[in-house]
This record gives structure tokens, sequence and C-alpha cells, in this order.
């Protein structure tokens, strides 16, 4: 990393510059400007936060790395664009890319814009449809004043997806977006799914460096509104360089009768912190959260999810799988939380860990907070290894030791991918998790 | 050639203790041994052993298959080789469906080359004989799409067995209690579709209690074993006698090996005992 970007950071001057460079509607930029207020007030985390023990960041320095170039010069063509795992295979009904925190291209399929849906970059369609977009920034999804990483993005987020899908609209072909970074690139990615009442639609996005080995810092936040009746199947994936810094704030707000199935697949990144949160806002909504980890070397990867019962008649159900190699490490917090009113809830978390080296440590802390009286909350976590009397049996049957592992790391994630309703998705992130699978050196 | 998997003079341990003193047994390709012996005799042991299982330490003895050493193979290398087990109890792989199991399965066995990440047999040449072969067992096409023995009954687990082996096709086969926990009509079901599948063309190590399972593949030969030898050979008359009168007769007619078995079993409890 070079010292002339060392010397930049973000500062009180980058900062107005950066906002005097937007042309944006002045609620945004008022937004802007409190997040940043927050942002400066806060502390990085550190080990003395309780959600923060598990999870190490003194070597993170902020100071490296700096507020991208608002108007987007130059910084958009470093590198290749990496290759998009989830779109193989899928028939798409539009794709967005955004390298580096800007936006590169969107396409949509004329005939979803017809039907009034937007998709494509944030940063560009909030210009043009603020007045419809302002209520929904305004609910505040995801806590912009949370902690220092949460502020960071709500104050400077750049580039961003949006999917937009009007009043009972059904997208059958799932929306594509890639957020990619350079070798010590900046993504302040912001993610804005709205779903209006009785829509459906499935979007996949992924992140990923130009360098698998590259560094960079990504401080991003993903809001998925699901208003009454609808019906989204989110994936993303995460296969950012392993040097990257993640910090993510992740929040679905799901109304009455709507449905929510989200699914995260983590691969990449050197260490990652995640706030994977799911409020249930509306009675008889239904979240499906399913999580695929799969780490080596050093990385670090620590979520916190949260299932958040605030209505009647709701259920949860949230399943997070995780491969640990080498002297990798994950830390999962779950957390049901049932409001008194949210009764007859049905929610379930489980954890499994499967550790395929002695060095590896997965930590798995499940937590219920109930205060509703009539509720089924069940959890579950289980931690092993590779079993060596199924390593015999396939053995037996002509595999080598190393495939016989692969095949038993590949069939443990496969019951994560069952629960993936569309064919061409499920398909896609075992295609993309199996290539990973397909690296392991063995135990 | 005739081939040949001969054992001789098998000596194996498990950690501390002694389970096989000294096996001797031949079995040419084409022939159909039965093995039988009370518990703890060391039957199970044997099929472990000559299929590779690394808990077992053979202390003195060989192993050869077609005059080569496999001592030192992996289970990998007998497989490929032609040697295959049916499980007394198989292991459940969740998330693997039995068809994608048993192409990777079958195309390692019958390229015993194949190197990593090279081509797997066609997939619809792959199916055509998975299906063919699931109609001979009667077999509903389903089962192939179900996780290897997760969730299987007892009787789908062994017939899952068999199916393996008629798609793996090997040279010598050990079926280690195959009818163990099933009924009657099923382990009727497992006998002729032993005999069905071509069994007439390897050399086959039938492990049982019973003689049912020998009703379609009648044994050329039967051994006993006790406290970890093979004490006698006989025809099929003798796996008929051993069915309906027990193994007392052995005993008397074999203080000495008896006196062993005893004394392992003695063994057992003692370790038992002290919580080990």
């Amino acid at each position: 990393m070079s010292t002339a970007i060392a010397a930049k950071g973000f500062s009180q001057a980058a900062f107005d510059a950066y906002l005097a460079a937007r042309d944006e509607p002045a609620w945004l930029l008022d937004m802007r400007r409190k997040a940043w207020a927050r942002f400066q007030d806060l502390p990085l985390p550190s080990v003395r936060d309780e959600e923060w023990m598990r999870t190490d960041i003194r070597l993170f320095k902020l100071d490296r790395f700096e507020l991208p170039d608002a108007l987007g010069h130059g910084e958009a063509s470093q590198g290749q664009v990496p290759h998009a795992l989830l779109a193989a295979g899928v028939n798409l009904g539009g794709r967005a890319v955004v390298m580096n925190s800007h936006a590169l291209s969107a396409k949509l399929e004329p005939s979803l814009a017809k039907q009034g849906v937007l998709f494509g970059s944030l940063q560009h369609l909030v210009k043009e449809h603020g007045d419809l977009l302002r209520p929904f920034f305004e609910r505040r999804v995801v806590d912009p004043h949370k902690d220092k990483f949460a502020a960071l993005n709500a104050a400077c987020w750049s580039g961003g997806t949006l999917l937009y899908v009007p009043k009972g609209v059904r997208i059958e072909q799932p929306l594509h977006a890639l957020s990619a970074i350079s070798n010590g690139g900046v993504d302040l990615d912001k993610t804005l799914v709205i779903l209006e009442p009785g829509a459906d639609a499935t979007m996949l996005s992924e992140t990923a460096s130009t360098d698998t080995t590259g560094g960079g810092m990504h401080c991003g936040s993903i809001e998925l509104i699901v208003e009454q009746g609808a019906r989204l199947r989110y994936v993303n994936l995460q296969n950012w360089g392993h040097e990257v810094w993640h910090f993510a704030h992740q929040k679905g707000h799901v109304g009455r009768e709507g449905r929510l199935q989200w699914t995260i697949g983590a691969l990449g990144s050197r260490l990652a912190k995640v706030n994977q949160h799911v409020a249930m806002t509306g009675p008889d909504a239904e979240v499906q959260v399913n999580g695929v980890m799969f780490t080596e070397g050093k990385q670090h990867l620590s979520y916190n999810t949260h299932q958040h019962h605030q209505a009647a008649f709701c259920k949860s159900d949230l399943l997070y799988k995780a491969a640990l190699q080498d002297k990798s490490r994950t830390v999962w917090r779950g957390m049901i939380r049932v409001e008194r009113d949210a009764q007859r809830t049905d929610a379930y978390q489980r954890n499994d860990n499967l550790m395929l080296s002695r060095d590896a440590r997965a930590d798995s802390i499940p937590g219920l907070e109930i205060e509703a009286d009539d509720v089924r909350c069940t959890h579950g976590s289980t931690s092993g290894r590779v079993d060596d009397q199924q390593l015999f049996y396939a053995m037996t049957r002509g595999y080598t030791r190393r495939e016989a592992v692969r095949m038993i790391v590949a069939g443990f994630f496969q019951q994560v991918f069952d629960r993936i309703t569309i064919e061409s998705v499920r398909d896609a992130l075992s295609e993309a998790i199996g290539r990973r699978v397909s690296d392991i050196k063995g135990l | 050639m005739i081939e040949t998997l001969k054992i001789t003079n098998l000596h194996v341990s498990v950690g501390e203790k002694q389970i096989l003193n000294g096996v001797n047994l031949t079995i040419n390709r084409g022939e159909v041994h039965a093995l039988m012996g009370p518990n703890g005799s060391g039957k199970s042991t044997l099929a472990g052993v000559i299929m590779g299982h690394p808990n077992y330490e053979v202390t003195e003895g060989t192993i050869e298959l077609n005059g080569q050493d496999i001592l030192e193979w992996d289970a990998t290398e007998r497989a490929r080789a032609g040697v295959f087990m049916a499980f007394q109890r198989p292991m459940a792989i969740p998330g693997v469906k039995m068809a994608d199991f048993l192409r990777h399965a079958t195309t390692n066995v019958r390229n015993p080359q194949r190197k990593e990440g090279e081509q797997l047999i066609p997939m619809r040449e792959f199916r055509k004989e998975l299906r063919e072969k699931m109609t001979q067992l009667k077999m509903d096409e389903e089962f192939a799409r179900r996780y290897v023995n997760d969730g299987f009954s007892g009787g789908e687990m062994k017939r899952a067995e068999i199916l393996q082996m008629a798609m793996l096709r090997p040279k010598f086969a050990i079926l280690d209690e195959t009818d163990s926990g099933l009924d009657v009509d099923a382990v009727k079901l497992a006998s002729q579709s032993i005999a069905e599948i071509g069994g007439a063309e390897m050399g086959i190590l039938i492990i049982t209690h019973h003689d049912r399972l020998l009703e379609h593949n009648t044994p050329d030969f039967t051994h006993v074993i006790l406290g970890g030898r093979i004490v006698e050979t006989g025809g099929v008359e003798l796996a008929r006698e051993l069915y309906t009168e027990g193994y007392e007769k052995v005993r008397e007619r074999h203080p000495e090996d008896a006196a062993i078995e005893k004394e392992m079993a003695a063994k057992d409890k003692q370790l038992v005992g002290g919580g080990v």
C-alpha cells in the first residue's frame, strides 16, 4: 500500500469535498452529515465491547483507506472485473456492476422497466427517484448510529445497488449485482431492496476482489424491505480477497404475510464482522436464513445474527454451516428475540461446524430473549471433525482420502443448498462453494 | 489364470488386544465361502483387515491378491484392485446423493489409475446402468436420489450395499453380516440379489449367523472361526449344522481355541470393567 493513501484517511475536509461533489437531494446530504457526526464521535469497537470480544481488530487501521473519489475518475478502471460466480447458468433479468464504490454498468430487461421496476446504481437512482425512495431511507432499517462502521457507511456510502419492485409485480428472472474492489480498494456499498406489497423477486448479489490475495476494506450495508405479502429471495456471496477487512450491517424488515429467504455465503476476507438481522414487523411473516461459511488460512469470520419477532404468528428458521481449514476461525452469535406481543412465534436457529484441521476454531453462541409466553423457540449447534468411519467407508468405494473429504464437506453444505428452492440459484451457489471445496488440501 | 485372495497366518490386534491368531484362508474367484462363528470370534475384524481398515494392526502373516502382498495398500487401492466389502453397519453421508456417490465410486474402481479431477463416467451411460441394476434388485428409482444411507432402514441399507457391489463389480466381495437385522423375506431377497448380480463371477466371503443368506449362494466351503482362528472347514452341510446346533460341538472338538475364546471374552469384560 502506498504512503500517499495512508496520508488521506477520512478527514473532515475530505468528507466536505466528497459531499460537495455529490449533487444529491438535500434530505440525503442531511442524513449523511448526521451520520458523519456520529462517526466522528464513536471510537472503533474494541474487544471490551461484548459484541467484539471475540473479534480483535487492533490491526485494522482506518486511516490506511480513503473516501472514494466522488466523481469516480480513474478508479473504476483499476483491474479486471472479477468473474461473477452466481451468474453462471442463471437466466438473469438484470445485472449491475460496481467497482471500487463506483457504478460501472447496469442493465435491466426493458419489460421489467416498463412495469416500474428500478434496478441498478443506488447512487444514480436516488437522484432521479428521490421522493419515491426517501421514506425507505428514513425508515433506517439499519441503524446508522449503531457503531462506527454503520455510521461510516451511512455517511459515505457510494455506488450501491437498488432493486425496487412496485406493488404486485412478480419478477421471474433473478437480478444480479456484483460489487468488486481492486487491491487496496474501498467498497462503501449500500444495497437497498424494496418489495412493495405483493411483489415477488429474487436477487443475487456478490462481492469479490480483482485479486484473490488482495487487501482492501468493505464497510457496507444491506437493507431488505419486504412489504405485506411480498416474497423476496436474496442471496449474497462474500468472496473478497484474503486480506480484505469486511464490516457489514445487514437487515431485513418483513411485513405482514411477507416471505424472506436470505442465504449468505462467506468465503473471502481476512476478517469479517457482520450483523445480519431480520425483523418480522407484521403478523404471519416468515423468514428463512441460510448461511454457508468456508474458511482457510488465518481468516476470521464473525457473524451476529438476530431474529427479531415483533409481531404474532411469525416464523423464523436459521441454519448456518461452517467448514474450517488451517488456523481459521468463525464466531457465530445468534439471538432470537421475541417481543411481548409476538405470541405464537415459531423460531429456530442452528449452527453446525465441520472442523477440517486441529488448529481451526469455531465459537457458537446461541441466545434466546423471550418476552411472550406462548412461543416455540429452539436452537442447536454442533461442532465436529470429518468422521474416520465415513472416510473409510468412502475409501472402500474407491475414493481417495482427499476425494472423500471433499465429498463429505460438499454433502455437509448441500443440506443448506437443499433449502434453496430455485434450482438455477441453488446450482450456482453450490458450484461457487464447490470450487473452494475442490481446493481442500485433505486432512 | 485363476484369481486368488490368499490369507496366510494372519495375526491382528487392535490396540493391546489380539483378535486374530493365525488365520489361513484362500478364496478363488468364482467360489462362495461362508464364514461362521460365535460373537467376538474375529469375523468382522477379518473383514475389516482384508479391506484395509486403519485401526487394525497386522502383527504377522500376509494378505495376497493374485500373489501380490496388499498389506501396505490403503482401502482406496484395495477397492480399485477389485476388493469390496458390504458393511454390517454402512455409514451415512448426508447431503451426498446415492447416484452421485456411486458414479464417482464406479468411475474410480473401473479406472484404477484415475487421478482426481479427471472425467467421470458420462452421466447418461451411468444412469442407464444404474437404472438397470436397480430394476434387477427391485429397488425404487427414488433410491438413487436419496442421500447415502441417510435415514435408511436396516433393509434399505443392506440392499444399497448390494447395489454398490453390483455397480462396482468386484473380483472379491466380503459380505459382513448382510443378513443381520433383516426379516426372513428381506434376507431371501438379499440372497437372490447377490446371486442375480453375478455372484458367480466373484469370489465371495459371506459372514453370517444364518444359513438363509446361503440359500441362493450355496457355499463351496464353510469355515468356522473360533478364538481368532479358522478351526474347521467343510461344505454346505457344516453351515446347516452350525445354524441348527450352535457352536458347542465345535468348542468340544477344539478345546484349545475355545479356551482362547474364553480368555478373549474375559479380557473384554476387564476392559469394559476398567472403564476403557
